[in-house]
Order: C-alpha cells, then sequence, then structure tokens
C-alpha cells in the first residue's frame, strides 16, 4: 500500500513558553524550538505499522519552507521512505482551505491509496483532513483509533464521545486523520537523523503543482487571524484540607459534581 | 609400591590392563572435555570486540585480591568463609589431583606423605565437609534464592548432584589412600602417616583389620571411581553454574578496571567515526562482547547481586541474577554440543523484556557485590543504546529526550532562564554568581546542571553551594545559558549520539571559559565530567571541596540548632559506589558541632539507590514499592530523623518517599551543601 502522510512543523508546547509578541496579534517567536506536530507522529507511526503489516511505501508531506525541512528528515529518520516539500512564497498565509489544495494537487501528482493527517495541528483548527478528501473525491474519517487493512477497505475505529468506539468500513483510497494514543510513535534518535541528514529531499512549487492564488496565499485566505489571547489565570487551587478520608471524599464529591467520574 | 598391592596401572580391570584403561580414560575425558569448551567458547568467537588485554599488571593484582584472595566472599560470611575454605581445597588439591591421574599410566608411587601429603588430606576432609553444609544450605535454603516462575525453574537438584559427586570424589581419594596404608599397616611395612582427623586418616583405622584381598579391592576400586568421577564433573560442569570453577579465573583477569564508566559503543571505533556503525548496542546475543558472554559463564547463581538490586527490591521487572541466567541458558540452547548454531535472535521481545531493561538505575549495587567482578550497567547501557536505534523507548522517555535534544535539558525549559536560580531576590543581594563569557576571569567553574538550575527546590541546593564557594573565597562562575545537561544519564539510558552532542557544547564552553578546576554539586554532572568527558580540568564534589576546607579551618562551622535531632548519611550511587567518595561527606557532618550521626545498615558501597536519577525521574515502573520509600524506612529504621543526601536526584526522590510513606514530620532530608550552608559561620 503506497501511504502518505501530511504533517506539519508547530512549536513545541511542552518546551516553549508561550507569550504574546508586542502587538498582540501573534506569539512571541524569536527564541521557539518547533518539532513534528504531535499527532502527525501518530499518523506517521500507523502508516509505518501498516506498511510493516502489508508491504508498500510511506511518504511524509509538508507545505512550508526551508525550515520545515527539519520535520520531513526526522520523520524520514523514523521510517518513512521519501519526505516531500511542497514550497513556494505564494503559499505564505494560506488558511486551511488553501493548505488542502496545494496538498490535493501534489496527491493529484502521484498515486496513493492511503492519506493519513493528525487529528489536528497544535497551533491549526483540525480541518485540512476533512477539506483535503473533498477536493480528492475521497472518502474520509476522523479520530480514527484503529485500522485493520481488509481487501481493497479498511475497517477502522473511530472515537466518539465519552470514550465509545464506533466500527466503519471505508473504501480505498481515502483520507484518514488519526486520534492520538491509536499506537505508540517509535524513538527518533538522533544517530537517525544524522543517517538522513544528506538524503534530498524533492521541492514543488506552485507552477509545479498547478495551484494558482485562487486558492492559496494570504490574498485566497477566507479565514483570517484576527487575535491572540492567552488563557486567563484561574483563581488557583483550592487546597483540600482535613484528615486523608476527608481530603479523598470531598475530592471524589468535586469530580462527581465536575463530570469527571460516573 | 609394595608387592602387597598392585598398583592401578598394574592392575586388570574386565581384562583391560590398567596402564591401557587409564591411558583411554585420560585421553578420552581430557578430549571431551576440550570438545565441551572449544563448543563454549563459539558465541565468544562471534561475540564483539572487547579489549581486555591492557595494563596486565593491574589486572594481575586483581586477579591476586579477589580471585586468588576471595576478596567479595566474606561479605556475606557463613557461606563467603564456606567457599573460601573449598576454594582453599581446590587449589591444594589441584597438584595431588595431576599426580593421582598420572598414577594410572605410569609406575610412579603417588607420594601421600610428607608436608603435601598431610595439607591434602585435610584439604580433602575440608572439601568434603563443606559439600555437606553447602548441601544442606541447598535443602534449607534462604527464601530469599527462591526462584519466581517468571525467572524460570530452580536447579536445586542439579546443584545438589553436582556436590555430592564432589563429595564422593574426596571419599574415593581418601579410601584410596586409607586402603593403601592400611594394607602396609598389616604387612607390617612402614606404616605412612595419614593426617591426624583428616577424613583418610579415619578411615585408615576403620580399615585396619579389613583382609587383604578387601584392601586391594578397595583400592584399585576407589582409584577407578575417582577417576571416573573426576572426568565426568570436568566434562558436566560447562553444562551448568559449575563452570564458574573454570571460567573465573579469566572473568576476573578480564574484568572491567574503570568504575563509573560505561563502554564505547564499539570497541576500537572512535567517536568520530560512528556515524560508520550501522547498528548500535545490543539486540542479537552476538552484540554482546566476547567479554560479556564470557560472564554469563562464570556466575555462580549465587544472587548477592539481586539481593543488593534496589530494583529487585521494590519489585520491577529486573533481577541482576537472572538477567545473566537468562542469557546463559539462551547461548546454551542456541549453541548446542550437537548440531549448527541457531543464532540472531532478538533479545528483546525474547528473553528480555523492555521494562526489564529499563527497570535498571545504573545504581551499581550488584556489580559492588559480585565476587567474580560480572558488569552489568554496560551490558543493560548496550541493550537500551540497541532498544534505542530501533525506536523502542518509552513514550515517558521520548519527550525528555527531545526537549534534551532541542533545549539542551530534559525539562524543556528555555536556555535563557538556565541561571534564574541565581537571580533570587534576596540571594543575588548577597551573593552574586558571575556568569564566565570566556574571559578567563574565573578559577573555578561551578557546573550546575538541568536539575539544579531549573527544579524550584533543587535550585535552593544551587544556592547554597554557591554561598559556600563565595563563603570560603573561591574565585568562581558559571556557564548560565551556555551550560548544556551533562548527558550523563543520557548516555546511561542509550542514547549515545545525543550524549556526544551535549559533551561536545560542554565541553567547547568548559574550555572557552578558561578555568582551572570544576565544582559541581550533582553527582551524576561529577560522573560525567570526570568519566565521561575528556580531557577536563580537575572536578570535585562540593561535599570534597567542603571536606578540604573544614580540614584546612577556612569552613568552620556552627553548632546544631536542636541536638535531639539524629543524620543518616545516604550515599548517592554516583558519589559513592562509582567513585568511591565515602568519607568526605561524613567528615564534614561530623565536623558539625553537636550533630548526632547514625550509619543507616545499608550504606557506603551497599548504599540503597533512591529510585534513580536524570531520565529515571520520567520512568514510569512497573513496582510494587518505590526505591525511595523503602529508603526512608531505612533511615528511621537507623533511628534518624533527618535524611542527609548529597544529591539533588536524591533529594527529589527522598522528599517524594516521605511523603508516600506519610512520614511527614517524622523525617525530613536536606542536602548536605544546605546544611552546612545553615551551620556556617
Amino acid at each position: 500500500m503506497e501511504i502518505l502522510v501530511c504533517a506539519r512543523r508547530v512549536p513545541d508546547t511542552s518546551e516553549n513558553e508561550i507569550e504574546m509578541n508586542g502587538a498582540g496579534n501573534d506569539i512571541e517567536r524569536d527564541d521557539l524550538v518547533y518539532s513534528v506536530n504531535e499527532p502527525d507522529n501518530y499518523a506517521l507511526e500507523e502508516a509505518l505499522e501498516i506498511v510493516e503489516r502489508t508491504g508498500g511505501t510511506v511518504t511524509v508531506v509538508t507545505v512550508g519552507g526551508e525550515d520545515d525541512e527539519e520535520i520531513l528528515r526526522r520523520e524520514m529518520a523514523m521510517g518513512a521512505k521519501q519526505g516531500v516539500l511542497l514550497s513556494d512564497d505564494a503559499f505564505e498565509g494560506s488558511d486551511g482551505r488553501g493548505i488542502a489544495a496545494i496538498l490535493a494537487a501534489f496527491i493529484k501528482k502521484g498515486h496513493y491509496d492511503l492519506i493519513l493527517t493528525g487529528v489536528q495541528a497544535e497551533d491549526g483548527a483540525a480541518q485540512v483532513g476533512g477539506m483535503l478528501a473533498a477536493m480528492l473525491d475521497y472518502p474520509f474519517a476522523s479520530l480514527v483509533n484503529a485500522i485493520e487493512v481488509q481487501r481493497g477497505t479498511l475497517k477502522i475505529s473511530r472515537e466518539i464521545e465519552g470514550g465509545c468506539r464506533e466500527i466503519n468500513e471505508i473504501d480505498l483510497p481515502c483520507v484518514l486523520s488519526i486520534q492520538t494514543g491509536i499506537n505508540e510513535p517509535r524513538y527518533v534518535g538522533m544517530k537517525g537523523i544524522r543517517q538522513v541528514a544528506s538524503v534530498p529531499i524533492p521541492k514543488f512549487d506552485g507552477p509545479s503543482l498547478g495551484v494558482n492564488g485562487d486558492t492559496t496565499g494570504a490574498g485566497a485566505a477566507k479565514v483570517k487571524r484576527v487575535d491572540y489571547f492567552l488563557p486567563p489565570l484561574g483563581k488557583g487551587a483550592e487546597m483540600l484540607e482535613g484528615s486523608t478520608e476527608a481530603i479523598v471524599d470531598s475530592l471524589i464529591e468535586l469530580l462527581q459534581a465536575k463530570g469527571g467520574l460516573n | 609400591m609394595t608387592e602387597a598391592m598392585q598398583s592401578p596401572a598394574q592392575a586388570t580391570f574386565w581384562l583391560i590392563q590398567g596402564r591401557v584403561l587409564f591411558w583411554i580414560v585420560n585421553l578420552l575425558g581430557t578430549a571431551c572435555f576440550a570438545y565441551i569448551v572449544a563448543k563454549r567458547m563459539m558465541p565468544l568467537g562471534r561475540g564483539q570486540r572487547d579489549i581486555r588485554f591492557d595494563r596486565p599488571w593491574l589486572r594481575l593484582g586483581k586477579l591476586l585480591q579477589f580471585w586468588f584472595g576471595q576478596w567479595r566472599h566474606p561479605r556475606y560470611l557463613a557461606a563467603g568463609i564456606i567457599h573460601i575454605f573449598l576454594f582453599a581445597g581446590f587449589i591444594v588439591l589441584a597438584v595431588h589431583t595431576v599426580a593421582l591421574l598420572a598414577m594410572g599410566t605410569s609406575d610412579r608411587p603417588l607420594e601421600t606423605g610428607g608436608l603435601y601429603g598431610a595439607i591434602s588430606d585435610y584439604a580433602a576432609t575440608v572439601v568434603f565437609l563443606c559439600m555437606i553444609v553447602a548441601i544442606v544450605r541447598r535443602l534449607l535454603k534462604p527464601a530469599r534464592y527462591a526462584v519466581p516462575a517468571r525467572y524460570g525453574k530452580a536447579h536445586t537438584a542439579d546443584a545438589i548432584f553436582l556436590l555430592a559427586l564432589i563429595a564422593l570424589l574426596m571419599v574415593a581419594d581418601s579410601v584410596f589412600e586409607a586402603s593403601y596404608a592400611a594394607s602396609l599397616g598389616q604387612h607390617h611395612l612402614q606404616v605412612e602417616h595419614l593426617a591426624v582427623m583428616s577424613l583418610a586418616w579415619m578411615l585408615q583405622g576403620a580399615l585396619a583389620a579389613a583382609p587383604v584381598t578387601v584392601l586391594a579391592k578397595l583400592y584399585l576400586g576407589a582409584y577407578l571411581v575417582h577417576e571416573l568421577t573426576f572426568f565426568f564433573l570436568l566434562c558436566y560442569r560447562p553444562f551448568g553454574i559449575q563452570f564458574h570453577v573454570e571460567t573465573s579465573l579469566f572473568t576476573v583477569f578480564f574484568a572491567k578496571l574503570d568504575r563509573g564508566t560505561v563502554k564505547p559503543v564499539r570497541w576500537g571505533v572512535a567517536d568520530g567515526q560512528l556515524d560508520q556503525v550501522k547498528s548500535f548496542g545490543v539486540k542479537t546475543f552476538e552484540d554482546f562482547t566476547w567479554k560479556h558472554m564470557l560472564d554469563f559463564y562464570s556466575c555462580a547463581d549465587c544472587g548477592r547481586c539481586s539481593d543488593q538490586c534496589p530494583a529487585n527490591a521494590v519489585g520491577r521487572p529486573l533481577s541482576p541474577r537472572f538477567f545473566t541466567t537468562k542469557a546463559r541458558d539462551y547461548a546454551f540452547q542456541h549453541y548446542p554440543m550437537w548440531g549448527k548454531a541457531n543464532n540472531g535472535h532478538s533479545l528483546i521481545g525474547g528473553i528480555y523484556s523492555e521494562d526489564e531493561i529499563w527497570s535498571c538505575t545504573t545504581c551499581g549495587a550488584c556489580e559492588a557485590e559480585c565476587p567474580l567482578l560480572i558488569e552489568y550497567i554496560d551490558k543493560i547501557v548496550d541493550l537500551r543504546r540497541g532498544m534505542v536505534d530501533d525506536g523502542k523507548v518509552p513514550q515517558s522517555l521520548q519527550k525528555p529526550l527531545k526537549a534534551l535534544e532541542s533545549r539542551g535539558n530534559p525539562f524543556g525549559k528555555m536556555e535563557k532562564k538556565k541561571a534564574d536560580w541565581a537571580k533570587a531576590k534576596d540571594f543575588q543581594q548577597t551573593c552574586n554568581v558571575r556568569i564566565l563569557h570566556g574571559g578567563h576571569d574565573a578559577d573555578t567553574l561551578y557546573f550546575v546542571d538541568s536539575i539544579t538550575s531549573y527544579d524550584d527546590r533543587m535550585q535552593a541546593i544551587g544556592r547554597a553551594t554557591a554561598r559556600i564557594l563565595d563563603g570560603t573565597g573561591e574565585n568562581f562562575g558559571i556557564l548560565g545559558a551556555a551550560e548544556k545537561d551533562s548527558g550523563h544519564d543520557v548516555r546511561r539510558f542509550g542514547e549515545e549520539t545525543l550524549f556526544m552532542a551535549l559533551r561536545e557544547h560542554n565541553t567547547e564552553a568548559i574550555k572557552a571559559s578558561g578555568v582551572q578546576r570544576i565544582v559541581t554539586s550533582d553527582p551524576h554532572a561529577y560522573n560525567a565530567l570526570k568519566h565521561d568527558y575528556k580531557d577536563m580540568p580537575p572536578v570535585e564534589h562540593i561535599s570534597e571541596v567542603m571536606a578540604r576546607k573544614v580540614r584546612a579551618g577556612d569552613l568552620k562551622l556552627e553548632a546544631v540548632a536542636d541536638a535531639n535531632d539524629v543524620y543518616a548519611y545516604h550515599d548517592p550511587c554516583y558519589l559513592g559506589r562509582h567513585n568511591g567518595v565515602y568519607d568526605a561527606p561524613r567528615e564534614v557532618l561530623d565536623a558539625i558541632p553537636g550533630l548526632k550521626r547514625v550509619e543507616m545498615r545499608r550504606s557506603r558501597d551497599r548504599s540503597f539507590c533512591c529510585g534513580g536519577g536524570g531520565l529515571a525521574l520520567f520512568y514510569e515502573p512497573t513496582e510494587d514499592q518505590r526505591m525511595g520509600v523503602k529508603r526512608v524506612q531505612m533511615a528511621a529504621d537507623a533511628g534518624a530523623n533527618v535524611i542527609v543526601t548529597a544529591c539533588p536526584f536524591c533529594m527529589v526522590n527522598m522528599e517524594d518517599a516521605i511523603k508516600v510513606a506519610g512520614m511527614e514530620g517524622k523525617m525530613t532530608a536536606i542536602d548536605l551543601a544546605e546544611l552546612v550552608e545553615k551551620q556556617m559561620r
């Protein structure tokens, strides 16, 4: 099976202190470290496991600039056969539809049986997967937390409210957005990254993909960010007091009241 | 030889002349043994390179101390003393046995008299008695030596069988001598004096009145039994734990000489050439080095390692004893006596589980205890290298490793905040910690390392250390944002490439600072800078600095506020066991007037690990209990209400353990530097 995984480079929330910039319309990006959007790692791991079971190859694609090559290399070190960078100055400022259009144009150039995305980008809106499927006229399933390969179809499990699961059969080719927790992504060591450091990464720009300014770039974006907020600080923690048993009792009461316990 | 007795060489056994029979037995026995040993050595030939022929004099010294001198045996007093007797007996009997074997094929009589004769009579008696005790001990063994089902079956019957055979060997030897002496007596020839109270002497007494014909039969029969038992034992030992009789000499001679270090990824491959090494670490049995394979053969299954292992003590799925015996069983199974070797299987998922290999805190308690100096940490690290290479790393460890790669610390904190601990308001006003920018403006570098820089609680240890350095007139500074994690536990968790990147960065930063020496309050950083880094200025732990200052009179300490407090010092593994710094911290504590100090039952090189430092803090083990909880209970058992540590990771684990054990208010933990700062005049 030929699998394409769409990945994205995002600021790593666990390794940055997110602060607003002076203008208040974006976060301070000077001292940020970036990594692969975490749900995308689950998508790649799932792709690698499918290929280990049934054969085929895995390609990883991202839309971005030269800095984004870093995540392609990381995903290649993890086991993806090829990384592809879709890069053009005209892509800058694209909204979700724009990104989906760029990816769709690339996908139409090849033959992929299965296209996986992470459930959402940590700085995104969980929209590209669905739009991409629509543009390709492929079936789509979101929040997938198990995949079983069958002849010409996939049996998939989707997470629905309350931790319940729903089992679907979906025709190939299709687009799936992968929920975290579907697997345990393998570790990518520094040695692996070094070994793929000089593997050439093919680049495609707007003209070579056949996309134009109607759908991509800031000009075509129909969704625009107008403001940014950090969450307001809460009132602080409530310290429970009393004997251990009294503390446990009031904790259970609180959890039940807030719906955390049945 | 008297005419009274036919010698074994002259006698006829079932129509075969003795001389011929014993030639055949000797040759056949030796050939069998040679074949078996050659088969056993086969995997060693396929193992990885290991450089163990360096520093021969030092190795000879180790051999004299730990093999010939049985140095570590008395650490378990009763069993140790028995083993020393047994070992001495075997050494004494070696010459006697060779002479005895030679006798079957020649007419030279056996020299049983004289001093050596007497000593070997006693040696045989001692070995015989030791065997009886050893057999009883295997029948009434301590509960801790039981084999849990998940690790296989106990080999008690086999062990007793082997011990009984050795006892039989001793009896046959004694009967042989006794019947000969008795027959001489009956012929009124000069009676040989067997050693009084020896087994042979007693048998001689018992046989004194036996008919000559019986004596002659006993004499030849005992010889035959001795001969056959000897060769059977020789050829049977390589199939079980008694192979150590042959291999221990080599295991001890080739033992690891440099403590605190970790073996290179591949011996003989320079760090710069590692990019060319395709696969890192141990994935299949043949990825072990030949010395590590030899270790598996040499293990005597005594269980002292597991007895000391903190992971085993808290119910983690790791026991060093079975770690070794499982590998030995694997070698026996996959390198059979007949037929082709069946090798190349993955060890993880085969004989080892991932959790088993991550369960080790690399505390070194097993290695400090093993009488044969068998290595564990290097093997564990090599297996981890293999798992890291294959991407098999628990999710809980992936985050900190990634953060170490991008931010240089496992917490993912910003580099620019590395020196924030020194900017606390009340502190900065009284103690200004300089950040060194390569102007050669300080003699001493205080290497703070990640946890002391970033953890709110541990920052207090950093400030205390700085105050002590400042208060005793040290011209010191820190690297600030230029300091990355020492990488100590990155290396020990198997991520060698990341470790080398961290080391390269820090080495450059330290060299650029132009300092003459380095001080650290973190034993993990201390061990890394001392053993993992190269060409560093001299490194000291703050406890050594303090001890030196106390001795010189530069550090004067006030009496403790509460004379009722009882202090117990907990030896951090990487300060104590791995670096031998046991006395300096105790000396500092004892320099505080009025301080009452007790020792825990497990201290110094038997110290019990707090739970592990570095990446071990992030690992989520399956265990019945926390190591730290066991440790604070040990302190309480010793009568202490204050645990003094000298390591920020011990502090994390101890303070957590005090809470988990519900001992808040009854037990406190304090770092040695914090205590000294409090008592500084």
